[in-house]
């Protein structure tokens, strides 16, 4: 992994000032099943093509950005800041979609 | 021997250098290598063999084959035949037992060739089992490089260094030159490296030139690491251009790596760089104009040139090399015996393509020219000159030829041609699959010789096409990298508490702990420092704690929601304890959270915790988008826990008013405001350790300040293994040492602390699961009922069987037992249960306990 990703904030950066946070999960509302849990605690799509996914600038500024990236080629198709608001109970702010 | 004096020279020859070779001592001049230097004084034999121990002389002469590998200075497998001369180095011949010139383990090459098959030792080795760690010894010490010394740690400094360009060309030659100067013109920010020494002075107007510089791969972004001796540089180009040309490659025949048998290059960098004589009888080899052409060059020196064979015409049907002692002697071509003492032979060019395949391009064989050529290249990156394959002529028309004695393909490994016939022949029938097993192509030139005629020995063998069988990956590094260069500079970085020094002038015993360096404790005697704490006082720094503030309108309902507690109905100014926990409802670490107002947190962690947790917080911030904020301040802050029954006392000579700390003021879990020895403080009564105690957070460079204040009031400093053994005592869990990623909050016995009938929090969907089923394991406390210590980790045993484990052991003088914490099955889990841990050996017995063992009703700590 030597790609460059794009901070929000500070641009293009090379990918070993990042932390890389996994795909973008859906987290289940009001009370799951023990499947349902386990399929959100502990399985990945591990998709072979374009994904979303969490990044942090972790030796940078810090921030926490979304990426979208295709895990074949590592080509960042972009990176966005969540949009981030106050979600009521048991809805699915992990797998909403940034603006 | 030295030739006449010729323009063009590299070397200064008014300039004497002497350096020891294998003993000898020689002098060369400035501008030699250590292998010219070495050749013109005499020395042809500069190695041995990977497996056969056959005497190995100069090759290629340009840093590409295996041959002059020796211990320089005690760098082990540096390539003499590029490494420039320098004054009293010492250099020496590896893997020889005796001397280069008579090594005993060459008896391999006359007794061994027909029962030293490749292979060979994985088969006739393996009986019996338990021998193979002595054949192993005995096959490692015989077969192999230079060795290193293992007590050297880093000989050398190593750095790395971050670099960019606009345009990185790769390969220094006329064509990589052309491409720099035109890419100049468009602008700056052009670098060209190449591994050519000699281009050191090389100028090009508006370019970068980097010599002796090597590009050892291209990976995804444009990044290419270049090896520059003790630094390597990160390049980052947004356009790469590949000039790496084309590498001669050995003629396969009979004989071919006796000495004496050179590649044209090879010879000519001695003749023309070094005035060097290379042989006084030369044969040439060939099959294209530009090999064959060395014969006028040697003519010109005043070498005799017995013959010239060009190989298109003579198809020679028998051509082997014999020699005397190692060294070539005469030619055998059909028959006919021809004297030399130098043999130059080629077998063509084959383009240098590694960078482009490692980059992604393909790799096709070129019928025509006999040689692999690369193809759609990717984005990004070009490749101009003869590594396209362009200008090159037809490589040998056979791959190999057949006559008397051992034909090798491979010089690394020693492979020869039988071998890989045999590998076929035993069914090793996919390329990669006879490489790994003959390891043709695995050695120090990384396949740049062995390559092509391995495969075109393959394709032939097997009768197939070349462009059927394709090549194997072409992998990174391009040629051999240091370690050292790799990872960097030594460096571990240490944190240490402001209040570290003092530590230090207390005579602590250092220990890592984490990124932390702390005090294991501060005398011979731990148990004296955990007596001060329940007798009188102690005190420790805890600056390493996490700290972090979050603080808005929201910051209440961040915390319930990152937290299985409750935070909502805390006064400001109270203090709770707190578990964090996954979604998936395990424990992940603990500390404590303060209200410092209605809008305003203050959350320490583990220590080791600190940057996680910080993390966590943030990313589940900016899921959720609360209005909190979150500051880091574990750097800002130190903290030390003052505790003891004393404690009160204390601190009250270092406040202003005493009656701030009073046991009415400032009670069990609060948090307040105070200036202590004039530093401004928070004080938060809780307690780790199990008496009365404080752990004062304050600004960081007062550290020093506070620590000696305290001191001054008579509290004994306690170091970790204290503080380890006093935490135990009160059955308090150490996240990460008794817990791992498998316990959850109700088999660890904390069923008391998430608040599920809360709206939301991370973990409370697994939480709601675990309640309702029951636990397998249980942690709880145990005694020992003999005087023993088992360790860490020690097996619970119920029945024979292995059941659990121990998490923490320590002897304690209050209890007056060995006390410890354990997994134990849930069915052995209740108070006075009797189970048994392995401690050596043999099983002692142990009691079941639940809560502390000392002060179980923590009268001490809320006095």
């Amino acid at each position: 992994m030597s790609f460059l990703l794009s901070c929000p904030f500070c641009g293009p950066r090379p990918v070993d000032e990042y932390a890389y946070f996994g795909e973008v999960t859906k987290r289940p509302d009001g009370s799951p099943s023990l499947r349902e849990l386990t399929d959100y605690v502990y399985f990945r799509d591990n998709v072979a093509g374009v994904q979303r996914e969490w990044w942090q600038h972790r030796t940078g500024c810090g921030e926490w950005f979304l990426a979208e990236r295709d895990t074949r080629t590592n080509e960042v198709l972009g990176t966005s800041l969540p949009n981030a608001r106050r979600t009521e109970t048991g809805s699915d702010p992990v797998g909403s979609d940034p603006a | 021997m030295r030739l006449a004096e010729r323009s063009g020279e590299r070397i200064d020859r008014s300039k004497a250098i002497a350096f020891t070779f294998a003993g000898w001592r020689i002098t060369g001049f400035e501008g030699d290598t250590i292998a010219s230097a070495a050749f013109a004084a005499g020395k042809r034999v500069f190695s041995r063999s990977f497996k056969y121990h056959r005497p190995r002389g100069l090759l290629c002469c340009s840093g590409h084959c295996p041959n002059c590998q020796m211990t320089v200075d005690g760098v082990p497998n540096v390539r003499v035949c590029t490494e420039p001369i320098r004054e009293g180095a010492v250099v020496e011949g590896q893997n020889v037992r005796w001397s280069l010139d008579f090594d005993f383990m060459s008896l391999t090459d006359k007794v061994g060739g027909r029962f030293t098959p490749v292979g060979f030792y994985y088969r006739t080795f393996i009986r019996p089992r338990a021998a193979w760690p002595l054949y192993e010894k005995f096959l490692r010490s015989a077969a192999g490089l230079g060795k290193l010394d293992r007590h050297a740690g880093y000989s050398r400094r190593y750095d790395t260094e971050h670099r960019r360009a606009r345009v990185l060309v790769v390969g220094g030659g006329e064509a990589g030159r052309t491409a720099a100067l035109e890419a100049a013109e468009a602008g700056p920010g052009v670098v060209l490296v190449d591994e050519d020494a000699r281009l050191a002075d090389l100028s090009l107007a508006g370019v970068e030139v980097l010599a002796p510089a090597r590009a050892l791969g291209i990976w995804e972004g444009g990044l290419v690491p270049v090896d520059v001796g003790t630094t390597l540089f990160r390049f980052r180009a947004e356009r790469i251009v590949v000039a790496t040309g084309a590498t001669e490659q050995p003629l396969v025949f009979p004989g071919n790596d006796l000495v004496g048998v050179m590649l044209p290059d090879g010879v000519r960098r001695l003749i023309r760089d070094f005035s060097v004589q290379p042989g006084e009888r030369a044969i040439v080899l060939g099959s294209d104009a530009e090999t064959l052409s060395i014969a006028d060059e040697l003519d010109a020196v005043g070498i005799e040139v017995a013959k010239v064979v060009d190989l298109r015409d003579a198809r020679p049907r028998e051509l082997a090399a014999h020699g005397g002692k190692g060294r070539v002697r005469r030619l055998v071509l059909d028959g006919e015996s021809f004297d030399c003492d130098l043999l130059i032979a080629s077998g063509g060019r084959q383009p240098a393509y590694s960078l482009l395949a490692q980059a992604g391009a393909r790799v096709e064989y070129d019928d025509a020219l006999g040689v692999f050529v690369p193809t759609e290249l990717p984005a990004g990156v070009e490749a101009v000159g003869s590594v396209t394959g362009g200008g090159l002529s037809r490589s040998a028309p056979e791959p190999s030829y057949s006559g008397k004695g051992k034909c090798f393909v491979c010089v690394c490994e020693d492979v020869t041609t039988t071998d890989l016939k045999r590998a076929i022949a035993e069914g090793f029938d996919s390329i990669e699959l006879a490489k790994r097993y003959t390891t043709t192509t695995m050695g120090p030139c990384q396949g740049k010789l062995c390559h092509l005629s391995s495969i075109r020995i393959y394709a032939q063998e097997n009768r197939m096409y070349e462009s059927a069988i394709g090549t194997t990956t072409a992998r990174p590094p391009w040629a051999p990298v240091e370690l050292g260069l790799l990872a960097g500079r030594d460096l571990t970085p240490a944190r240490r508490s402001s209040i570290h020094w003092r530590h230090e002038e207390a005579g602590a015993t250092i220990q890592w702990a984490g990124p932390w360096k702390r005090p294991y404790a501060y005398g011979e005697h731990p148990e004296d420092e955990v007596r001060a704490v329940h007798e009188s006082l102690g005190v420790i720094d805890v600056s390493t704690l996490g700290k972090l503030l979050v603080e808005g309108p929201e910051a209440v309902a961040l915390l319930e929601r990152l937290y299985p507690n409750r935070f909502g109905d805390m006064k400001p100014g109270r203090i709770r304890y707190g578990v964090l926990t996954s979604d998936g409802g395990r424990i992940m670490d603990d500390g404590t959270i303060a209200r410092l107002a209605d809008d305003l947190f203050y959350v320490t962690t583990t220590s080791t915790g600190a940057d996680a947790v910080t993390a966590w917080f943030e990313w589940w911030n900016a899921v959720w988008g609360y209005e909190a904020e979150i500051v880091n301040v574990t750097g800002a802050l130190a903290a030390v826990n003052l505790a003891g029954p004393q404690a009160r006392g204390a601190l009250g000579r270092l406040v202003d008013d005493p009656d701030d700390v009073s046991a009415s003021e400032l009670t069990y879990l609060d948090a307040k405001e105070l200036v202590v020895a004039g530093v401004p403080t928070l004080a938060l009564r809780i307690g780790f350790v199990g008496e009365l105690g404080y752990e004062l957070h304050f600004p960081s460079p007062a550290g020093e300040h506070l620590w000696d204040a305290l001191i001054a009031e008579g509290a004994q400093p306690f170091g970790l293994e204290p503080q380890r053994v006093l935490r135990l005592e009160k059955g308090h869990v150490i996240v990460g040492q008794d817990t791992d990623s498998e316990s959850n909050l109700y088999s660890a016995g904390m069923s008391w602390l998430p608040k599920l009938d809360k709206d939301d929090f991370v973990g409370k969907f697994a939480l709601e699961h675990f309640a309702q089923r029951e636990e397998r394991e249980r942690l709880v406390g145990f005694t020992m009922e003999e005087d023993v210590v088992p360790a860490e980790g020690a097996q619970i045993v119920v029945e024979g069987f292995p059941a659990g484990r121990v998490t923490s052991a320590r002897r304690s003088e209050a209890v007056g037992r060995v006390i410890g914490l354990a997994w134990v099955p849930a069915n052995r889990s209740e108070p006075g249960t009797r189970v048994e841990i392995q401690v050596d050996r043999l099983r002692r017995g142990a009691r079941i306990t639940h809560g502390a063992f000392v002060d179980p009703s923590g009268e001490r700590m809320r006095s």
